[in-house]
């Protein structure tokens, strides 16, 4: 991939190279420019501009940021739609511009000015579809937050499991038995904290499965991933027909985990609601993601586990044992993706339903991808899926014109314009996929 | 993809022992070979459900009780229950022993035909993606476009008889094929993974589909807000084969026929041979002269087209409208029948009609209360076996295949034009 470390390759980063060797002159090297981000940016930021500022609606839309219960209430904030969807419109053109100016100069667009358009993008679709109403703002987030709960853990299981060279389809099957071991271990034993590890023991165990066959069996990694998806969903299928769906109250009817708030903080307007008013597997989330990208980039056991996902020879050769590195690391992300199994029965509803992760294993997926293989990134990416299926769910009751099925398209379309035009030849780590054998 | 032994993975086998006797050999290649590890992975697989069956039923657990003091009620439950699940099976799919007349007893068959047709349409869809390197799994969304095109042609054009469904099977192929070919084009174009793609292509195709038949375009005049189709035309329906006794339409004859076609395509032709040439390695195949970009988007269209095959099928075979849950898992179970069929169009043909047999029997296991879920793990072990040449060798302690396969050269011999090298 000779070409994309060209195209990834900034400016500066060459002109080091020179230096260091100590050539008279930084020579310049051509880079070919990459227009394909800021083209996106832009058409993206002229269609909304124009879709839903120029062309917006004209009535006023109020934004809720607390209920009259509240220990704070902040009032309401109430702006012109079409303004509020110009001034927003105008902002991502901007964003678009200093895109362009970055790419004239060879420079990658960073993250950090990616991210605020896309929340730019999606407050402006709410504006839009909120005109003549009331949009409650903590609703919309709490509501996206418990959504994308299991997508994020699913997501930090697929990012571990790449970065030490082994791809995690069976990200689904982990949170479906997650899902399931949860729901009747809690519901026998009547401890909702031994539910949890169940769950966590319940994904464990399928990435065991995963583990086996793809290091030890050498069998193709995605196959595997595929077929113990459909082991999962078969066997929770067969118990639950043949054992839970007659006696429910005995095996599945666990409850849920309690909301825990935090003492004031929980208070501050939206964000008290938002973050420190949540169940204990939010707060794991919200511990998790910090913590898998800390090991995996900042200390001696992550260096090892991306060493081994890169390049499995060189860690090999100075002594890393390859195949129990890779063994144990995927077993571990396991425990995380079933602990994101939990999340969907006893962190939500409670009882099991028959196929209940309904694809959002393969959502964690393309999260990992568009998240660059990046525990923050791929948990923003998480989050944008959770929010759209919770905008989807306000959109109806709201009554929306737009139809709700085109709405529920937006998080994937999006996702699709992402994946081809600002990720495309986005790098994994070399060696995921790939068996090692050694010589 | 399907076979870790071509790849050169496993160490061959060494040089310095003495060869063995021809009878030996060929007895070595029999045990070491495809057909006999399939067989056993089929066993593993009705040996776990009939576990399952077992740990689940009732009967075993009251009589597991006082298994000490009577061990022979135990082990007559669990035979009886293990019986009347598998019998029920068989009934549903085979033969209908119950049955007075031949006819009757025979339509369980036809059943298993006509299921099987879609899921080997996908299957071979599926299994050319993963010839050219592609891991399409998007056979969901690509199934629900065929489907739809076809639907479209099916009852909002009146075209006469065999005009008619000749068209409307044309265009839900072509419809499917345009679906993967996105894929393909965003992957030659921008290198998007194909994964991604097809998954949210899947969610997308779902929604599409469903706004358009919430709208005049596709929704039938007493639908009422739902999502869901007219009737397709008589004219476009595909007819039966066997008379209104049975079930069975021409779209068996047409997945036959494409299997052919699939064989053609991927073993003879030119194009068949720059799929794998691709999909054994993209670097060599670019240097060779191959335009890889191209061939990404013909495969993917080619795999979409026999899935919109099985879109056709669905859509045609019936007399009545469907909604967007036309699909029913055949997108995904389409992966797994690809994966047993290793590939090739007589293995998928073959694991299409296995699995097309467990659906069929499932509403008899029903009457007979056995949980036919208990099917999903069966053909979930029987793939994973599959898939694992070295396990299910362990377990039955076989011989590593022979290096230098005897009955391919006897078949090469014979069946191959032009010099085969020794």
């Amino acid at each position: 991939m000779v070409e994309s470390t060209l195209h990834e390759r900034t400016g500066e980063e060459v002109t080091t190279v020179n230096a260091t060797q100590g050539l008279a002159a930084p020579v310049a090297i051509d880079v070919p420019r990459s227009w394909k981000t800021p083209i996106v940016l832009g058409v993206l930021a002229l269609i909304w501009l124009i879709c839903f500022g120029i062309f917006g609606d004209a009535r006023t839309v109020a934004f809720g940021w607390s209920d009259t219960s509240d220990a704070i209430v902040l009032p309401d904030f109430v702006v012109n739609s079409k303004t509020f969807c110009l001034t927003i419109g105008i902002l991502m053109l901007a964003i678009a511009v200093v895109a362009t100016w970055l790419a004239s100069q060879r420079r990658k667009v960073p993250m950090w000015l990616i991210i605020p358009f896309g929340v730019l993008l999606v407050w402006s679709l709410v504006g839009w579809v909120g005109a003549g109403g009331r949009v409650p703002v903590e609703f919309l987030l709490t509501g996206a937050l418990a959504l994308s709960t299991p997508v994020v853990f699913g997501a930090l299981s697929g990012v571990i499991g790449e970065r030490v060279g082994v791809v995690n389809i069976a990200i689904e099957g982990q949170l479906l038995i997650g899902a399931f071991a949860a729901a009747v271990t809690g519901s026998i034993t009547g401890s909702l904290t031994l539910g949890i590890i169940a769950a966590m023991i319940g994904g464990a165990l399928v990435s065991l499965v995963l583990a086996a066959f793809s290091i030890v069996y050498l069998v193709d990694q995605v196959i595997v991933g595929v077929v113990l998806n459909a082991l999962a969903i078969g066997i929770t299928n067969f118990l639950y027909a043949s054992v839970l769906n007659d006696n429910s109250a005995e095996y599945n009817f666990p409850g849920t985990l309690p909301f825990l708030p935090i003492p004031f903080l929980s208070d501050i307007p939206v964000i008290g609601g938002v973050l420190f008013n949540q169940r204990i597997t939010t707060y794991a989330m919200f511990v998790l993601v910090p913590l898998v990208y800390v090991v995996l980039f900042k200390t001696k056991w992550g260096l090892r586990i991306r060493a081994v996902g890169e390049h499995p020879l060189a860690a090999d050769t100075v002594g890393i044992n390859v195949k129990r590195t890779r063994f144990w690391t995927v077993t571990v992300a396991g425990m995380i993706a079933g602990l994101g199994g939990g999340a969907l029965t006893i962190g939500s509803v409670g009882a099991f339903v028959r196929e209940m992760s309904a694809g959002q294993g393969y959502i964690a997926l393309a999260a990992v991808i568009l998240g660059r293989w990046n525990p923050w990134l791929a948990a923003c990416a998480a989050l944008l899926f959770g929010f759209s299926r919770n905008f989807r769910i306000w959109a109806g009751q709201a009554g929306s014109t737009i139809p709700s099925d085109l709405i529920a398209m937006t998080p994937y379309l999006v996702t699709l314009i992402a994946v081809a035009g600002l990720v495309g030849h986005a790098r994994g780590p070399a060696a995921a996929g790939r068996p090692y054998i050694k010589q | 993809m399907s076979n870790p032994e071509n790849t050169g993975l496993l160490v061959p086998l060494d040089e310095e022992i003495p060869a063995p006797s021809r009878s030996n050999e060929l007895m070595r290649e029999i045990l070491g070979g495809g057909v006999v590890r399939t067989l056993l992975a089929l066993v593993v697989g009705f040996v776990v459900g009939a576990i399952l069956i077992i740990a689940t039923n009732e009967d075993v657990l009251a009589s597991a009780g006082y298994f000490f003091s009577r061990p022979s009620d135990l082990l007559t439950a669990a035979w009886n229950a293990v019986s009347t699940g598998y019998g029920a099976l068989f009934r549903g799919s085979i033969y209908d022993t119950t049955a007075t007349t031949f006819a009757e007893g025979i339509r369980p068959l036809t059943e298993t035909l006509r299921l099987a047709s879609p899921l080997i349409a996908a299957g071979l869809g599926i299994a050319l993606s993963f010839r050219v390197g592609l891991f399409n799994i998007g056979g969901g969304g690509q199934l629900l476009v065929g489907a739809a095109f076809a639907g479209f042609v099916s009852f909002q054009w009146h075209l006469p008889w065999g005009i008619h469904l000749i068209v409307a099977i044309i265009f839900g192929i072509l419809g499917a094929a345009l679906w993967g070919a996105i894929v393909g084009f965003l992957k030659a174009r921008t290198g998007a993974n194909e994964v991604i793609v097809t998954i949210m292509l899947n969610y997308i195709a779902v929604s599409l589909v469903s706004f358009l038949m919430r709208t005049p375009i596709l929704q039938a005049p007493d639908a009422s807000g739902n999502p869901k189709t007219p009737a397709p035309d008589a004219t476009a329906q595909l007819p039966l084969l066997l008379g209104d006794g049975f079930a069975l339409h021409l779209g068996f004859v047409l997945v036959v026929a494409a299997t052919v076609l699939y064989w053609w395509l991927m073993e003879r032709s030119t194009i068949g041979y720059r799929f794998r040439a691709v999909g054994l390695n993209a670097n060599a195949a670019k240097t060779a002269g191959i335009n890889v970009g191209r061939i990404y988007i013909l495969a993917m269209a080619a795999s979409a087209a026999f899935v919109g095959l099985a879109g056709v099928n669905q859509a045609l075979g019936r007399n009545t409208g469907f909604t967007p849950t036309i699909d029913s898992g055949i997108g995904f179970d389409a992966i797994t029948v690809a994966l047993l069929g290793g590939s090739t169009a007589g293995g998928v043909f073959l694991a299409g009609l296995l699995f097309g047999a467990m659906k069929a029997g499932s509403p008899a296991m029903q009457v007979e209360s056995i949980s036919p879920e208990v099917l999903g793990v069966v053909q979930g072990v029987i793939v994973l076996f599959i898939a694992a040449p070295p396990l299910i060798r362990a377990i039955f302690r076989l011989p590593k295949p022979a290096t230098n396969s005897l009955i391919k050269q006897w078949w090469r011999a014979r069946f191959t034009r032009g010099q085969v090298k020794k």
